[in-house]
């Protein structure tokens, strides 16, 4: 069962849900597709630590064989390449590595090789299984790291919590794509309703079953993601409350479900009800 | 000597424009003929790696010196490759700086400044 | 005319509560929201019914099928290195998935048929707000790539349309996106001054260290402030450090206040209300502004040559 926990807005608590959901769990795997910004190992500080770098493939050009057609850079899209004082420059960092340039080369003189732009950190802490994936400063896009992040989930048996990075552009649909429930995290302003909005849109898009936590809620305050739930009849999970102690707990990057019996009791619920949501939901037919 | 300054609009009294590669247009000031003219900046529209190609542009008009007020790593590193020589301009106007630098007084440009690859992706 | 960008790195930090309260401060002419993905200032501008201009942005063009001409070689599909395109029987035969598809155009080349043809397509949204002072922001389409090609245009539309206007602009506030990625390096170019809004958390710390690094890349100032202060003094403590380790200037500290979600819940700023998050943003966007206009000290410039402390 694989559940990515995401929100239009960052910093509603997409991270500290997805970590102490897993946490709470008997077994749960944890995968961190905020490639930009990712934070689940600062919680789970993981141990048995594995690194993988993740690669993608630039162009190599044999000069000897090139004989100055141009037609890899006319058909470059992304302008990767240029043709200066008789010999052709690749720009790795504009790369899409689409393999495109190789192809149109009439004296095959373009071969590929592979340069590292992120990496993929693994390991665990007591019952989770944690993967990070880790995008390098500079570099264009994360969706290869994405891709290799998710392609850690397990079979069908164990829980996985996807933590997605926030918005809703192409990182965030790569994120959710094979994710059988989304969770979204929605936070008591108008800022936050506004974005709540906006990812719901995407979850509908993709025909994801799907369900809300309230974070951050104020007792006796007007709620404006809630109000936008009850308008658009989207099932609320659960509230979680603002609390200045969760707050200096979670900003020390400590564990809600380890440091207290009652964030444990009050996770422990949230798993259940998402977990029975997602089962009622996710049909043994439905599609993708 | 040809010469290029990347500008705001296509004549004479045009201001430089703040962008290297996504320029509206190049002034192209040739020394020896003393005629201005001016080119579209196709690698404007670029999604991504405009740099690339508006310094492929440029070195395909046989420019000798470049004008600008910055210059990305990419295209920095095409114009090199090209044997071009790249100076700052010190003045709003393209007039000023062509009269700057063919007095001299124009210093070379060497700090380049990393790419903003705005690429659309999906 | 000067140009402050607000970043953070990490989102929910308060960049957009920031630079909503400069702009009322300043009462500046000319803003802009670049969190182009989930772009919020608006909300708490006092924008009228205005209708803003609006523009169609056109991302890379997007391959389409033609299934008539199509004789199912597959060949498109198998070079296709972006699981775009499928052969799915209930949308008659093969389809590009528009929103995995990357503009490549390598199935156009490959296709032997010639059924396949690049199209434009639309990416988002550009919009311009015009009655009392310019307002640029867009709105990315969905799922779409995080462009730095559009951020760049909806400052290219600010500032198009702030040399239309009669008075000069001294100054420009930029509402920034969270992350590192392409809209923030978009947006980074060409400004005066960056004022990262640190959120005093673990997270909020590692994501303020890599938009540190990213903002060196482009040799630009940087100035530092912590909201919610009083969340953490500890994790407080740790950024003045790391600041004064990197010589960056250091604006001071805003407390918690709940007086922010209701100002904002209200569509205002917090700073049109008295109370203690207001007066701290003030005293920040005091020396913010000496630091724009007067430039940033000398020694405190030596930051680019320090490696991040990781």
């Amino acid at each position: 069962m694989k559940i990515a926990v995401l929100s239009g807005k960052g910093g509603t608590g997409k991270t500290m849900v997805s970590v102490n959901l897993a946490t709470a769990a008997q077994r749960a795997v944890y995968l961190d597709c905020d490639v930009e910004e990712p934070n689940g190992h600062l919680y789970f500080k993981p141990e048995n630590l594995t690194e993988e770098p993740v690669n993608v493939k630039i162009p190599k050009i044999d000069h000897e064989a090139c004989t100055g057609c141009r037609q890899c850079v006319d058909f470059c899209k992304f302008n990767a390449l240029a043709y200066i004082n008789k010999k052709i420059m690749v720009f790795d960092d504009v790369c899409h590595s689409c393999g495109g340039c190789a192809i149109v080369c009439p004296e095959g003189a373009i071969s590929e090789w592979d340069k590292t732009i992120g990496m993929l950190l693994s390991g665990t802490s007591e019952s989770v299984e944690v993967h990070s994936g880790f995008l390098k400063p500079g570099q264009a896009s994360g969706v290869p790291i994405i891709k290799e992040v998710l392609a850690k989930a397990p079979g069908e048996g164990t829980l996985t919590l996807i933590d997605c990075p926030p918005g809703s552009a192409c990182v965030v649909m790569e994120s959710i794509k094979d994710a059988d429930y989304c969770l979204m995290v929605a936070e008591p302003t108008l800022f936050g309703a506004h974005n709540l909005a906006m990812v719901y849109e995407l979850v509908r898009l993709f025909g994801k079953p799907h369900g809300v936590v309230l974070n951050k809620c104020l007792e006796g305050a007007p709620n404006p993601s809630e109000t936008f739930c009850i308008e658009q009849g989207i099932p609320v999970l659960g509230e979680i409350p603002f609390d200045l102690e969760l707050g200096a707990i979670n900003s020390n990057g400590e564990i809600l479900v380890r440091a207290q019996a009652y964030f444990a009791a009050l996770f422990s619920e949230l798993l259940l009800k998402v977990k029975e949501a997602a089962a009622r939901e996710t049909a043994p037919d439905s599609q993708r | 000597m040809k010469i290029a300054i990347p500008v705001d609009e296509n004549h004479a009294g045009t201001a430089v424009c703040a962008s290297l590669a996504r320029a509206p247009y190049y002034l192209i000031m040739d020394t020896v003929s003393n005629e201005m003219t001016f080119i579209e900046n196709t690698a404007a529209d670029s999604q991504g790696g405009a740099g690339v190609k508006a310094a492929q542009l440029i070195a395909d008009q046989k420019i000798e010196a470049l004008l600008t007020p910055r210059c990305g790593q990419n295209a920095a590193e095409v114009l090199t490759a090209a044997k071009m020589e790249i100076y700052k301009t010190e003045y709003p106007s393209a007039k000023e700086n062509l009269i700057a630098f063919s007095s001299g007084l124009l210093a070379a440009l060497n700090e380049f400044h990393a790419g903003f690859h705005g690429h659309g992706g999906h | 005319m000067k140009q402050l960008l607000i970043l953070s790195g990490k989102g929910g930090t308060g960049k957009t509560t920031v630079a909503g309260a400069f702009v009322a401060l300043s009462k500046a002419k000319a803003f802009s929201d670049c969190d182009v993905d989930a772009p919020n200032l608006h909300l708490i501008l006092q924008h009228s019914d205005e209708q803003p201009v609006l523009t169609p942005y056109f991302g890379l063009d997007k391959a389409v099928i033609d299934t008539d001409t199509c004789i199912d070689c597959d060949l498109c599909r198998e070079s296709c290195r972006f699981d775009a395109i499928e052969n799915l029987m209930e949308k008659g035969g093969y389809v590009v998935d528009p929103f995995a598809c990357e503009g490549c155009s390598v199935c156009e080349a490959v296709c032997p048929v010639g059924a396949i043809k690049m199209q434009p397509a639309v990416a988002g949204e550009l919009k311009l707000y015009k009655e009392g002072a310019v307002f640029s922001t867009a709105q990315l389409k969905m799922g779409s790539g995080t462009s730095g090609k559009l951020v760049s245009e909806v400052k290219k539309q600010l500032k198009q349309e702030v040399q239309l206007l009669p008075e000069v602009v001294d100054l420009a506030i930029i509402d920034g996106s969270p992350g590192i990625g392409c809209p923030v390096i978009a947006s980074i170019s060409g400004v005066d001054l960056v004022l990262i809004v640190a959120e005093p958390s673990v997270s909020g710390v590692s994501d303020m260290k890599r938009i540190i690094e990213t903002a060196r890349q482009f040799q630009t100032e940087v100035v530092v402030c912590v909201n919610k202060y009083d969340t953490n003094r500890g994790q407080t403590r740790e950024i003045e450090k790391l600041c004064e380790e990197l010589q960056l200037p250091f604006a001071g500290v805003i407390p918690f206040d709940g007086m922010v979600v209701e100002a904002t819940n209200q569509g205002q700023s917090v700073v049109a209300f008295p109370c203690s998050s207001g007066k701290a943003i003030k005293e920040v966007y005091a020396k913010v502004m000496k630091l724009l206009f007067e430039g940033v000290p000398k020694q405190a410039s030596k930051f680019h040559n320090i490696p991040v402390v990781d």
